[in-house]
Formats: structure tokens, sequence, C-alpha cells
């Protein structure tokens, strides 16, 4: 086992590369613009802070969960990916799943500390886009995978449908988001909605095979879990006992 | 024997797919924040600065991306194996 952990480790190691993507770099945005956004991003980091102080007191299960998981967004969303139809490289964000995991609040914390490692050790971000790059990775990725996956199973989706839909619509979600945030900030005296429209489209040769790739992972990961430890899934409330 | 054939035939084929991809290929691999971002963030005169801590200077930005790839591996690799632990060790806590 301790040879496969080896392994798994190495292989990121060896996958991980300079790799630059949906974040908003250092400087693109005017000053007030970033303010705003920090406005928006920081309630939602304070809310995770509160959910991480009052759910680690109940399961004990949830801190090495936060743990790992914090870890594979902080990994996948700096791993690029070639994405051979459209001759660019892209990252998944890991942010759908992660909100299925352990909720959307949770999931804002842990992007906000991943975003700000990259902005400061990895020329990945910024320090003053990092609210701006919380909200469209964090906010958005989070709570509309979480809202998609709980959508579908109200439909009466099996689990892995709506871990696979979750895992896809938070993905391009982080890309639309990105796209309101810089049509916002930089359309001048143009039309903000064809600038949105026009960095949207843009970003839709990479993003369309990689959102469903996301969305694969998503239900493959949450598959793994029922199959090898269902009573996490219940201990971390997503599934009701014997549901998985 | 079975398993490792299957291997050696996925390596190839993987690597004919990476060779022919990459030598055929017209396009630049650069991230989506160049092609995207940085390319309208441009064009509206916000180019991106520097960062405050500017690692992208020769190697030292591989340096770092493989450092916090190792050390995010093996935080999520530590809180796996505390997550799903080995079989055996399922069945003693069992």
């Amino acid at each position: 086992m301790k040879n496969r952990i080896l392994g798994v480790a190495l292989l990121w190691a060896l996958l991980v590369v300079p790799a630059h993507a949906m974040h908003i770099a250092e400087g693109i945005l005017p000053p007030q613009w970033a303010a705003l956004w920090y406005a928006v991003a920081i309630p939602f980091v304070a809310w995770g802070l509160r959910d991480l102080r009052v759910r680690s007191g109940r399961a004990p299960v949830f801190k090495p969960m936060v743990g790992m998981i914090g870890a594979a967004v902080f990994v996948i969303s700096m791993m690029p990916i070639p994405v051979p139809i459209a001759g660019t490289c892209s990252h998944p964000c890991g942010t759908g799943l992660a909100a299925i995991l352990m909720g959307p609040q949770l999931t804002v914390l842990v992007t906000s500390i991943a975003l700000l490692l990259q902005a400061l050790f990895l020329a990945h971000g910024g320090l003053t886009t990092l609210g701006v790059n919380t909200v469209s990775m964090g906010v958005t990725g989070a709570f509309v995978g979480y809202a998609v996956f709980h959508l579908a199973r109200r439909m009466g989706l099996p689990v892995w449908s709506a871990a696979f839909l979750a895992g896809i619509l938070s993905d391009w979600a982080t890309y639309a988001a990105t796209s309101f945030e810089l049509a916002s900030a930089l359309h001048g005296t143009g039309s903000m909605l064809k600038m949105f429209t026009a960095i949207a489209i843009a970003f839709v040769p990479t993003q369309l095979p990689l959102g469903i790739l996301e969305g694969v992972v998503s239900a493959g990961v949450y598959r793994f879990i029922a199959a090898r430890r269902p009573s996490l899934l219940e201990c971390l409330g997503v599934e009701e006992a014997g549901a998985a | 024997m079975k398993k490792i054939l299957l291997l050696a035939t996925l390596a190839v084929l993987l690597t004919a797919a990476a060779y022919f991809a990459l030598r055929h290929s017209q396009g630049s691999w650069s991230g989506v924040d160049e092609t995207v971002v940085e390319k309208y963030a441009r064009e509206a005169g916000r180019p991106p600065r520097k960062p405050l801590i500017d690692t992208d200077q020769g190697d030292l930005l591989l340096f770092c991306f493989t450092v916090a790839g190792t050390v995010g591996g093996f935080v999520g690799g530590y809180y796996f194996r505390e997550l799903f632990p080995p079989r055996d060790r399922e069945r003693e806590n069992v």
C-alpha cells in the first residue's frame, strides 16, 4: 500500500507542470473590480471556516476528508490537460466533486487556500485577483455542482449520473463566471453581453471536452467511494444509510 | 503475463498517439489564459502584471510546480490511507 501511495504521489508530481487556465492574472482587473470581487468572496470563505469548525467536531472522518479533497483541488487546479482538438491546455477544477462530498461552503474555503498558494508561489492567478478567482472557481463551481447533484437526485437520477452532471456543469459554470467577471470589468464603452459571449465562446473548444472529463472523473470517484467505503458518504451526510 | 502484455500494448499505443498528435498538430498548447483571458485583457488595455513573487523565471517555475505537486500528492495520499485503510487493517478493526 505504501508503494501505491508513493506511486500516486510520484505520478502527480510528474504530471504537474506549469499551467495557466481560468485563473485571472495579477493586474488584469481594475482595482475597484478586484475589491468588489473580494467583498463577494470573503463572506463565503468566512462561512466555510465556520462550517469547518462546527462539522469537524461532529464526524471524526471529516478532517482527513477535507485534507484529502483540499490537496486534490490544489493539484487538479494546476494540472494542465492538453486538448488535441483545440491545440491548447486547460485544467479541470475539482470543485463540483468537492462540493458533493463536503458541501459548497467548505469547497470555497479549500479553493481559496489552493488559489492563495498558487498565487504566491506558482505565478498562477494573483493576489489582487484572489477574490475574483475564488468567486469563479470556488463559489460558482461549488454551488452549481452541489445544486445540480441534489436536483438530479431529487429528479430520481442515479447517483453516478448526478455526480457526472455536477462535475460537467460546475466546470462549465466556472468558465462562464470567468467570462462574466472579465466582461463586466473590461467591456469599457462596448457591449458587455457581446464581450461575455465572445469570451465564453473562446473557452468552448477547450472546456467542452474538459468538462466532460471532469464529469467522468466525478462519477468515477463517487462510485469508488460508494463501493469501497459507503459509510463515509453517510458520515458526510451525502447519502442516507443504505442509499449508496 | 497477460497483464504485462496489456500494459506494453497500452504504452506503445499511447506513445504512438502522443508522437502523431504532437508532430502533426498545429496547436501551440498554450493555456487558455493566454489564448482567451490575456488576449481580451490586452485588447481592453489591461495586460497582466508580473506576480508579487515572480517564480516564472527559467526552470524555477518547473521546480515550484514539482515541489507543489509532490507535497500535494503526499498530503492527498496520507489522508487517502486514513480514509480508505488497506483491507487487512480494515478487517482487524472490525
